[in-house]
């Protein structure tokens, strides 16, 4: 088991000006579970390709433990790419299947046994072992498939989207299994997923991506709670966040009809650049309910009501009589806001609600850059979806 | 979704039961030909003009491989030609079932696992890995990562002495401007994995000859693709005689098998001397020389052992300062063309006429050496046709007959007999002139009618002219699985 770190890996692929990735730095501890999420073509896949060796480190360097890697083959790093193809040899056994790799590396039999025998208890397949795979359900197989990465007990397994071929039941389950199974093993993992609920739900950190960058890495906690900038607020959270840029006048900031008082921290970070505008941000499920006109409240007229049984959503948009605020919306659709409801109290089509943002859920980032203004919230009830 | 068919508009496509799992299609539609081991299910459906392969999976891998293959086909790199994704199929409920990805099949193709119903000689392994190797070479120059490189994830072709290997399965694969020494080695290091697996669970079925070793069999193809990458791409500083030096080179990569379309050449700083590489190199080169002479489109180890006897020709019997193309239009009619028009139909669909021409010329040295004296061509097609292809057990038609089993002394005393009946029918049977096609001829026959019961061995195929690409009938390899 060991430590990865990328420090300041860089990838440019040949003919292309922009690195697909820039300067890379993060710090995996040993036996963590990190995933790597961001939308296509952000340069995740080519991180976890620069840490398999399968593409050339163009600046930096990447470490496994105190190895620096960064010019070692593939074969030699120690590194096992998990589901890359997961044969099933017809007329060997179970156990066979599973050690055969540890043949070749000359292991001897009493080790092979006994590694096979360890991951066959792990995987739950100990009473298959002398079972030819053809006895076996498809999940099973696949289990046979993980135990031969497993008894080869590398220092890291990579996964790049295994899960993006299954249908959406099985998903859910194989992402269980596998985030359980890592945890059993205590093997560190890198995992690339564009799919930021399943990051959320498996990783003990995210990094998120965007051409190339690395944008924040921390806990499924840290970034729902304190998003580092207008990118990554948008991209985790489902429903998205609702952002909005507006204008700031004494404070508050002008949404709507509506006035809403800003954080003082954020309000002291504006800069010239801003021009007197902030993005705003505020989660779906950060709205109370609140009388028309209350002081803070925001209008929402209502075009959708979308009912979850538990939970409800109303899409709706803020009316804006004004016209000073230019919508700027990154993952919510047009000038649509999100509201998180109780389901015994929905409103009709047409209706127009009034909510205000709970206290610390407002997320302030600079008109200009992007970045957070506000300093982190600490508050414990927030949900993560 | 609607049922979508996406990619060549072949209007028998439409008629085939994609409201049925392809494991419950009627056999009477099935083709029974060999298969490699795989996880999804694949089988072959006839076609009133051509077999295809059908593989289920889903949506978005059928469409990622098409893509892939196509990409591939366009790139000339040897690999099953993709026809058209399945996608938004329901059963009789309304239920979804799997995308199915069609492809063309590969005729007189051999999945390695056929072979085997007998154990595996050593040398046929290492003609597999081999071919392997020169497959995967030649991907790599293109560009092309594999990610899943196996035995079972190719096919092989009988290529003269050797074999061809084509890929079969390009789901893991991508493409790339040009491949980093990582992806290579690994691609490689997949490979050995995969052969020593497989190879294994041929022994644990009893299908491998004790002397063979798996490990040592996927060493060799370390080897062969070490061996070949570095001589096609490596850089040669010259001081001297360089123009010799040059041709030199470029007919050492022809020899290869390869073309040269890019060279890369530079002076030193010091201007002393220059350094060379092969930029751009193409597979093929015998096979495009025996093309442009001759049309005849073959393999590449078939063309060299054709143009060998073509050259050999051009000396003994045209004249060497005739026009090349000339001597060779001479070679094809009188020799190349009357040979493979000598087998039967019956046999025909066990070897293709190119493999069949190099066989026929072993047997041809086989005779000479046990008769003491030079036998000629149409006695040798004769006694081939009457010793060799009848009495060859089915799966040795794919695989060959040592020529240690043949009995020598039989066969030579033969001899004058054949040749008696040789020179007696040449006298009726007129020759077909400028047929060109290097082909059978005709449609794909109906795997289970095998043999025409009215059609006489010597009776003249029929021959098309249209094109120069080879058609050959469907290949039934004997001792396949049966679906
Ligand atoms: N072999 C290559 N040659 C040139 N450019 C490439 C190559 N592979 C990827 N890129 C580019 O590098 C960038 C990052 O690609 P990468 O595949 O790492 O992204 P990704 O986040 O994994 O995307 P996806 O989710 O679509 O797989 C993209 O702009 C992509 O087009
Ligand atoms: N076009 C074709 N011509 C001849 N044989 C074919 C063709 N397509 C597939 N096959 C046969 O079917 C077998 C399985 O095909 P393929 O490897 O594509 O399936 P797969 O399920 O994707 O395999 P894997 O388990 O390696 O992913 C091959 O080994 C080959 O023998
Ligand atoms: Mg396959
Ligand atoms: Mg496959």
């Amino acid at each position: 088991m060991a430590t990865v770190t990328y420090d300041g890996a860089s990838r440019i692929y040949p003919g292309t000006e922009r690195p697909a990735v820039d300067k890379l730095n993060i710090d995996i501890a040993d036996g963590e579970f990190l995933v790597m999420v961001g939308p296509s073509g952000c340069g995740k896949s080519t991180s976890l390709r620069m840490l398999a060796g399968l593409e050339d480190i163009d600046d930096g360097a990447i470490w496994v433990g105190d190895r620096d890697v960064t010019h070692v083959q593939p074969k030699d790093r120690d590194i096992a790419m998990v589901f890359q193809s997961y044969a099933l040899y017809p007329h060997m056994s179970v156990a066979d299947n599973m050690g055969f790799a540890l043949k070749i590396a000359k292991i001897d039999k009493s080790e092979i046994r006994s590694r096979v025998e360890d991951a066959a208890k792990i995987l739950d397949l100990t009473e298959y072992l002398d079972r030819k795979p053809k006895a076996l359900s498809g999940g099973q197989r696949q289990r046979v498939a993980m135990g031969r990465a497993i008894v080869r007990q590398p220092q890291v397994f990579l996964m790049d989207e295994p899960l993006s071929n299954l249908d959406a039941k099985l998903r859910v389950q194989t992402r269980t299994q596998i985030a359980a199974l890592q945890r059993r093993l205590g093997t560190t993992t890198v995992y690339v997923t564009h799919d930021q609920t399943e990051a959320l739900t498996m990783g003990d950190r995210i990094a998120v991506l965007k051409d190339g960058v690395l944008q924040q890495v921390g806990t499924p906690r840290d970034m729902y709670d304190t998003p580092k900038n207008v990118f990554v607020a948008g991209f985790i959270g489902s429903p998205a966040m609702n952002l909005g840029t507006y204008q700031v006048f004494d404070g508050q900031a002008q949404v709507g009809r509506a006035k809403v008082t800003l954080t003082r921290d954020a309000i002291a970070q504006l800069k010239a650049d801003d021009k007197n505008h902030v993005v705003l941000g505020f989660r779906p499920e950060s709205l109370d309910r609140a009388a028309p006109n209350a002081e803070g409240a925001i209008p929402i007229e209502v075009d959708i009501v979308e009912e979850l049984g538990s939970d409800a959503f109303v899409y709706g948009s803020i009316p804006n009589e004004f016209g000073e605020s230019k919508d700027l919306h990154f993952a919510a659709g047009d000038s649509q806001v999100v509201v998180r409801i109780d389901p015994r109290d929905v409103p009709a089509k047409g209706d127009t609600i009034w909510v205000t943002i709970r206290g610390g859920e407002q997320h302030v980032f600079s008109a200009a850059t992007g970045d957070r203004l506000n300093a982190p919230t600490i508050h414990q009830d927030a949900i993560v979806k | 979704m609607p049922l979508h068919i996406n990619g060549a508009g072949h209007p028998e496509f439409m008629t085939l039961p994609w409201s049925l799992p392809l494991e419950q299609w009627p056999t009477d539609q099935i083709a029974a030909l060999p298969r490699g081991i795989s996880r999804h299910v694949v089988r072959f459906v006839k076609l009133a003009d051509k077999v295809v392969a059908i593989k289920e999976t889903n949506a978005t891998i059928a469409e990622r491989e098409f893509v892939m293959l196509r990409e591939l086909q366009r790139l000339g790199a040897p690999g099953v030609v993709p026809l058209a994704v399945v996608s938004g199929r329901t059963n009789a409920l309304g239920e979804p079932l799997e995308a199915a990805l069609i492809t063309e099949h590969l005729q007189f193709s051999l999945p390695y696992r056929s072979l085997f119903s007998q154990a595996l000689r050593e040398e046929t392994t290492t003609r597999f890995v081999d071919a392997l190797a020169v497959l995967l070479v030649r991907l790599h120059l293109l560009g092309f990562y594999w990610g899943d490189v196996s035995l079972s994830n190719a096919l092989f072709r009988r290529d003269a002495a050797e074999f061809t290997a084509y890929l079969v399965d390009a789901e893991t694969g991508d493409l790339h401007a040009a491949l980093s020494e990582g992806q290579r080695s690994y691609d490689t290091e997949i490979a050995r994995m995969n052969i020593i697996g497989e190879l294994m669970d041929l022994e644990a079925q009893g299908h491998l000859e004790d002397t063979v070793d798996p490990m040592a069999i996927a060493d060799r193809l370390q080897e062969r693709y070490d061996e070949l990458w570095e001589a096609l791409t490596q850089t040669a500083t010259y001081t001297s005689n360089i123009p010799l030096r040059i041709a030199n080179r470029v007919k050492e990569l022809n020899e290869l098998g390869f073309d040269v379309s890019e060279m890369d050449m530079r002076e030193t700083d010091d201007g002393e001397a220059l350094v060379m590489r092969a930029k751009v190199v193409d597979a093929g080169h015998h096979a495009r020389r025996l093309m442009r002479l001759t049309g005849l489109d073959v393999q590449e180890n078939q063309a060299r052992r054709l143009l060998n006897d073509l050259d050999e020709y051009r000396m003994l019997v045209s004249h060497p300062s005739e026009d090349e193309g000339y001597s060779a239009h001479q070679w094809l009619m009188k020799v190349f063309e009357p040979t493979v028009r000598a087998v039967p139909r019956e046999f025909r669909k066990k070897l293709e006429p190119a493999q069949v021409f190099h066989e026929v010329l072993d047997h041809r040295w086989f005779l000479a050496e046990a008769a003491d004296h030079d036998v000629a061509m149409p006695v040798a097609v004769a006694s081939y046709v009457k010793n060799v292809l009848p009495n060859r057990p089915d799966e040795q038609s794919v695989l060959g007959t040592p020529a240690s089993e043949l009995n020598a002394a039989e066969m030579t005393a033969d001899l004058p007999a054949l040749t008696a009946e040789v020179e007696a029918r040449s006298q009726e049977t007129p020759i077909f002139e400028g047929d060109n096609t290097g082909a059978w001829g005709g449609a794909i026959d109906d795997e289970d009618s095998a043999a025409d019961a009215d059609d006489a061995p010597s009776s003249a195929p029929t021959v098309t002219r249209q094109s120069t690409k080879r058609e050959p009938p469907a290949h039934k390899v004997p001792g396949s699985e049966r679906d």
